[in-house]
């Protein structure tokens, strides 16, 4: 028991778990929406491309979240037109434009003389380090994201399924695109401090993933990423601190553990499932 | 305008549109009035698919004007319903057959409300309309291929259209399907709702439809089912694919045909530069 609550009686811990439930729900929410889209590389894309923008924001003492920002959703919105212009398949335009701007960030970081920490921990993620006032700043554009997927779940939902009769019926189908790449790029954002750019990605498509070898709907496919998003990363915390390993690492290795035990367990991949199936179809009478 | 009493529910002058720099559908010239059960025939490539997406709004025409219950075309999408190819839908997609319905009723709603007991009456009449109320909970993916266009008939039927733009709606259905999805379609017309479907099935649209259009880079002729008999008709629609065997003209399958047209299949139609054919 003590262990469960030695670390709750230090700030920065309860930060931590504060901020990471946060990062896992919206990433959990927007990740459904990219997997479903078939977008689940634009997360590694975008995030990549932020990097630009946080070093340009640390070189002019502006708020990295702006400099992220500004990069980001430029980014995504260079893709869309691009792809749509430009004959291009998306997964193409995304391939150069991540590079690409990863590429200029490294260039950016390259003429920074001194070793900056900070930026170290953008790449890899550092939650245990998040200030109160980044913790608002997160929690805020993070309820942001969530208010507008509550608006919008329906239409996004129609979109992404059957993009031709929602189109047809009235909805703006490519308008509902934009603003769902600028919510991506808004989700990545808020995650960067607490995950790091390069694992990201692991944050927005590994509930989803998971949740989709355990059910067929699409609510309880929701429910269900925003309930491991929110719980993998104070699983991960707590093992971080107690072995004094990377934070971010663990989150995400939490989660992957969570979709290796649902692949193993689950109704339709599970293999204990396929070998009950087998064992009861082999000898009908022992089962 | 002509001696018509009723404005034409939809209305082409002078189209044509295509893909990148490539044509696709040129000097396209087509009215159909409210009430209308239309079967759009023709090869593949011959631009079945392009004509339903320049009504639908998902296609800009390069030139021409086009009409749509009276305006511009996506001007009245909540009174229009598009259903795509069966191959166009993701069948992994995690949603049930009413889910898919449910869709029917979005854009109505708009996005603040939730869909509420009138939607959920409207989705569950629709679903029994097609005789799939029982399998409404199913996962779309387990549905047969018959079962899944009557949901997606279902989706049409729950937005309460006035316009029907069906992209090969009964093609690789089972016999009892395709009479059941044209008997729904025969009453909606016989409502006053204007339904155009695409079909490469002649003997289906010869069947089920009081007019039917043909279509091979522009509109080649309308008018009753009887223009599936008339050889010339079939020759400048179809082109080479057609077999004669005495006085009858036998469709070959033009399966090995992509929905790019192919540069060969220009040739077999003569008289592009014409007017485009058209039957009273």
């Amino acid at each position: 028991m003590t262990y469960l609550l030695e670390p709750l009686g230090y700030g920065f811990f309860l930060r931590a778990l504060a901020a990471s439930a946060m990062v896992g729900l919206v990433c959990a929410v927007i990740g459904t929406y990219m997997v479903l889209r078939g977008l689940a590389f634009m997360g590694d894309a975008l995030s990549h491309a932020a990097f630009p923008g946080v070093v340009a924001a640390y070189l002019l003492g502006a708020p990295f979240y702006l400099g992220a920002t500004i990069a980001a959703v430029g980014t995504s919105l260079a893709i869309g037109w691009i792809t749509r212009r430009g004959r291009l398949r998306g997964d193409t335009t995304i391939g150069v434009l991540f590079a690409g701007m990863f590429a200029f960030g490294i260039l950016l970081f390259s003429t920074i003389p001194n070793y900056v920490g900070d930026l170290f921990g953008f790449l890899f993620g550092e939650v245990l380090g998040i200030s109160g006032s980044d913790l608002v700043a997160l929690t805020i554009l993070g309820l942001v994201v969530l208010a507008i997927i509550a608006v919008f779940w329906k239409e996004l939902l129609y979109s992404t399924f059957d993009p031709l009769a929602a189109g047809a019926s009235g909805l703006p189908v490519a308008a509902l695109e934009y603003l769902f790449l600028g919510l991506i790029a808004m989700t990545i954002v808020i995650s960067l401090q607490a995950v790091g750019i390069i694992l990201v990605v692991a944050m927005l498509v590994t509930p989803a993933a998971t949740a989709q070898l355990l059910t067929d709907r699409f609510s309880r496919l929701l429910l269900l990423a925003a309930a491991i998003g929110v719980v993998a990363p104070a699983i991960g915390l707590y093992v971080s601190y107690w072995t004094n390993t990377a934070s971010a690492a663990l989150i995400v290795l939490v989660e992957t553990a969570a979709f290796l035990g649902a692949l193993v367990l689950g109704p339709r991949t599970g293999l204990l499932r396929v070998r009950r199936r087998m064992s009861s179809a082999q000898s009908p009478g022992s089962g | 305008m002509t001696a018509v009493a009723t404005a034409p529910s939809v209305d082409l002058a002078g189209v044509s549109v295509g893909y990148d720099d490539r044509p696709v559908l040129e000097h396209v010239e087509l009215s159909l009035a409210a009430g209308s059960l239309t079967a759009v025939v023709g090869p593949n490539g011959g631009g079945k698919s392009t004509l339903l997406k320049l009504i639908a709004g998902l296609l800009r025409p390069w030139t021409g004007s086009i009409s749509v219950l009276g305006g511009r075309p996506g001007e009245h999408g909540r009174s229009v319903a598009y259903v795509p190819q069966a191959e166009a839908v993701d069948w992994g997609f995690p949603i049930s057959a009413g889910d898919v319905v449910m869709m029917g009723r979005y854009p109505r709603l708009g996005p603040l409300r939730r869909p509420g007991p009138a939607d959920h009456a409207a989705v569950a009449d629709a679903l029994d309309e097609v005789g799939m109320g029982e399998l409404a909970h199913r996962q779309i993916g387990a549905l047969s291929g018959g079962q899944r266009r009557r949901v997606f008939l279902a989706r049409a039927l729950a937005s309460e259209p006035d316009l029907y733009l069906l992209d090969e709606p009964v093609t690789g259905v089972d016999a009892a399907t395709q009479e059941d999805l044209m008997r729904v379609l025969d009453a909606e017309a016989r409502s006053g709702k204007t339904v155009i479907a695409t079909t490469h099935d002649l003997a289906s649209a010869a069947e089920h439809f009081q007019s039917i259009v043909a279509v091979n880079r522009t509109i080649v002729a309308q008018g009753d089912a009887s223009l599936v008999l008339d050889t010339d008709v079939l020759r400048r629609t179809y082109g080479g694919h057609l077999l004669f065997v005495g006085d009858r003209a036998l469709l070959i399958d033009d399966a090995h045909h992509h929905d790019e047209a192919a540069g060969g299949e220009v040739h077999h139609h003569d008289d592009r530069t014409g007017a485009p054919g058209r039957r009273p």
